[in-house]
């Protein structure tokens, strides 16, 4: 069986050990050279990045957060040992792990470090679709000759350069579509590489959960439960008619993926559709002066995303969630497309007053979609408003001053609420 | 009650009933026409608390009495119903219904309780005058492309009507605007209306009046209060919350000294700027003109699809310049011009442009540049 050494890349013929260099570190697979389809997902991204630069926190349980009323964006492997989970409430998480070192995320620092990983992924193929900042799709499909190895060394190799020079682990996903890649990467982590070949997927998957398959949450597996499907295996019970009539557009995709089949490609620099950004306050808040103050910090995270990838939406979404959890968006479309922060807090702040909504609200987010080049936004000035002009040059400036000298250099008195 | 009615009158009253009624509703009533007979005259009232709308017809009244029925399904009904039939209501009380009958059809509606009915209150007005259609037609008509629909400018959802000083006196003047262009439309003051305050008449109450306004000989009695404007013609009365807002003072928008001086055949233009516009991109429809003497470049540049030019002869004597506008606000403008030659006023391309009918200053617009 083709067998690979995961530590020198030597390649050979069977065996428990590499023959070159001895390590048991050995991938073997009957079509390990022959799939091209890969993702790779960095292991607790976040949390990896602070003990790499922290060593003294290797060991102890690490949770990647913001404030006590905030959610885990990333916990350590020692913190997941105590039950904490991505996306749990962080008292929950302390409460679970009472020791854990929490630390606010560092966005600068792990976005030009996936900057790195991602000029590491494109010297291998054009082919790549980031997911986030720490996982994404390869098609290596041809590109063996011009590497002159196949596909699972050029990963492995990959995996190896990510961990020695950026001191990152990832786990890699092989096999011969987008779907099993990303079920193959999540088998063996961390510091994985897992494949699934092309023989063994209608038997692999028939014993896998129904939950699996992308986009079943838990409503989505409660659906299916109903209707007797638990396990993937379930679904090749099923007429392809009728998994459409009772399930819809996605009936026909379960049919499809049931069997290991995904067409999907993978799609370098998938266009951004929408740029938001939310936060979860320590504590409820009513007041109205407090409220807008984060409308305002929000749109100029906002606006400052979109300035940066050169964009301007159309339509501004103001998000609230009460305190009793009940979540509402408002939604309205600009006549004239921006990427301006006062333009994109005038839309929300006045979606917030329209909306009639009473507080206290625990969320509060803003979002811009229907996205266009900047050169298409802010074209139009507003007869009413004869100062927009003015402000616009206003902001201008002020993102020059905030370029050359930080983003605290120069902020509003609003931010400060 | 029971009585007679004849198909058309019914229809059309009908059918301004179900437009002010909305087509979902939470409380049941309000989808609800009130139908009240009393001595030869029915009438149909209509509500969705913020517009009224009332309508007597002729009929033959064997029994008076009143009751409330689905509004759309009448409606609808008597659509269907063929022309000149003769449609009898009559309601059953034991079984809480109320039978539509003509020729060999019946239906049997079911009714909600008249009392449960929300009747506008009636309110004093301020001001009382009369009005020939023709001349609010043509206030509203030539406004209301301007209103906005923006909630988060709510008082800019209307029409503001009021008394201004026009070029030769008072005048009743109708003011729209989105922010981007606006509407200044001017009529001689009616006697009696010198005292009205200004009020915002809303969108969904204009277009519900411009149904009372077809007929050019017909008077209109206009009401106004702070509150409330009510137009009514011998049939219909019409009753509408006003915008409860301040419209900005528009006053300020509209450029005085803007010396650049275009005129132009008004439909050559619009057909002109629609034909440029098919390659502009979908959502920002950018027209750039480009004037020289008695020449005008129309153009469009849209990266993603390609380019498109029209040469149009103009009067034009200033200096050359350039100027970028969404083609539909042009479209818009230029349709507004029904007798003369269009005539642009610019200043520069950053600065709102004015456009009026030759020298008539009785409706004037202004729109505000987009950088191209």
């Amino acid at each position: 069986m083709p067998s690979l050494c995961r530590d020198c890349l030597h390649s050979f013929e069977t065996g428990p050990r590499c023959p070159a260099c001895r390590s048991p570190r050995v991938l073997a697979h009957p079509e390990l050279f022959d799939l091209a389809i890969a993702h790779i997902d960095c292991d607790a991204f976040y949390a990896a990045v602070e003990k790499r630069d922290r060593p003294e926190l290797a060991d102890r349980p690490v949770i990647i957060g913001g404030g006590r009323r905030g959610v885990v964006s990333t916990a350590c492997y020692v913190a997941r040992i105590h039950g904490v989970r991505s996306a749990m409430p962080m008292f929950e998480a302390l409460r679970l792990c009472p020791e854990a070192v929490v630390i606010r995320p560092r966005m600068e620092v792990y976005a030009s470090l996936s900057r790195r990983i991602r000029d590491m992924m494109e010297e291998l193929t054009p082919a790549v679709e980031p997911l986030s900042l720490d996982e994404a799709f390869l098609d290596l499909t041809g590109t063996a000759r011009l590497h002159g190895a196949p596909p699972a060394i050029l990963l492995a190799r990959l995996a190896r350069r990510m961990r020695r020079e950026l001191g990152i682990t990832a786990s890699v996903g092989l096999s011969h579509n987008k779907f099993l890649a990303k079920i193959a990467s999540d088998r063996d982590k961390p510091d994985g590489f897992s494949v699934i070949g092309r023989a063994e997927t209608p038997d692999f998957l028939a014993g896998q959960p129904a939950r699996i398959i992308w986009g079943i949450g838990a409503a989505g597996q409660a659906q299916l439960a109903a209707h007797g499907i638990r396990k993937v295996g379930d679904l090749l019970r099923w007429d392809r008619r009728e998994l459409v009539r009772v399930f819809g557009k996605t009936g026909l995709r379960l049919w499809h993926l049931a069997r290991g089949e995904d067409r999907r490609r993978v799609a370098p620099d998938a266009p951004v559709k929408s740029v938001s950004n939310e936060t979860t306050f320590a504590e409820d808040i009513d007041a109205p002066d407090l409220l807008d103050g984060h409308v305002w910090r929000l749109s100029e995270k906002v606006s400052d995303r979109l300035k940066a990838r050169g964009l301007a939406g159309g339509s501004v979404t103001l998000k609230l969630k009460r305190a009793d959890h009940r979540l509402f968006t408002r939604s309205l479309t600009l006549p004239d497309p921006t990427q301006l922060a006062e333009r994109i807090h005038a839309a929300a702040a006045g979606l917030q007053s329209a909306s009639g909504l009473a507080g206290p609200f625990r969320l509060i987010g803003v979002g811009v979609s229907a996205l266009v080049p900047e050169a298409e936004g802010d074209r139009l000035d507003d007869l009413l408003d004869p100062e927009g002009r003015r402000r616009r040059a206003a902001e201008a400036a002020r993102d020059a001053i905030r370029r050359r000298f930080g983003s605290d250099a120069i902020i509003k008195g609003r931010a400060l609420r | 009650m029971k009585v007679s009615i004849e198909r058309s009158a019914l229809l059309k009253a009908m059918g301004q009933a179900q437009s002010v009624v909305e087509r979902r509703n939470t409380i049941p009533i309000l989808g609800n026409v009130l139908i009240e007979a009393e001595g030869a005259q029915v009438s149909f009232r209509a509500t969705d608390l913020d517009i009224e709308v009332l309508d007597r017809v002729p009929g033959m009244v064997e029994a008076p009495g009143a009751t409330t029925v689905s509004a759309h399904l009448l409606h609808e009904i008597v659509r269907k119903l063929p022309d000149g039939a003769l449609v009898a209501l009559s309601d059953q009380p034991q079984s809480g219904r109320l039978e539509v009958r003509a020729g060999r059809s019946t239906f049997s509606l079911a009714t909600l309780p008249r009392e449960d009915f929300p009747v506008m209150a009636s309110s004093e007005y301020a001001s009382n005058f009369g009005a020939p259609a023709g001349l609010l037609r043509r206030l509203f008509d030539k406004s209301k492309f301007a209103i906005s629909t923006e909630e988060t400018r709510y008082y800019l959802n209307g029409v503001y009507m009021h008394v201004a000083e026009g070029e030769n006196g008072p005048v009743l003047r109708c003011v729209a605007t989105d922010g981007h262009r606006l509407a200044r439309i001017d009529a001689p003051l009616p006697e009696g209306a010198a005292g009205m305050p200004g009020v915002i008449v809303p969108r969904k109450t204009v277009g519900e009046l411009r149904k009372l306004l077809d007929d050019d000989e017909a008077q209109i009695a206009v009401s106004v209060s702070e509150t409330k404007v009510r137009f009514a013609t011998p049939e219909i009365t019409l009753t509408s919350k006003v915008i409860d807002g301040t419209f900005p003072d528009y006053t300020r928008v509209i450029p005085h000294a803007n010396t650049r001086r275009m005129e132009v055949d008004a439909a050559e233009f619009a057909q002109a700027v629609d034909r440029v516009a098919t390659v502009s991109s979908e959502r920002a429809r950018a027209v750039k003109l480009s004037l020289d003497e008695d020449r005008l470049i129309l153009s469009v540049n849209a990266p993603d699809s390609g380019m498109a030019e029209e040469e149009l002869a103009v009067a034009y004597s200033d200096d050359k310049m350039e100027i970028g506008f969404n083609a539909k606000y042009l479209l818009e403008i230029a349709g507004q011009v029904d007798r003369e030659n269009a005539v642009f006023l610019f200043n520069s391309s950053g600065d709102p442009t004015l456009m009026r009918e030759g020298g008539d200053m009785s409706a004037i617009y202004v729109v505000m540049p987009m950088r191209v």
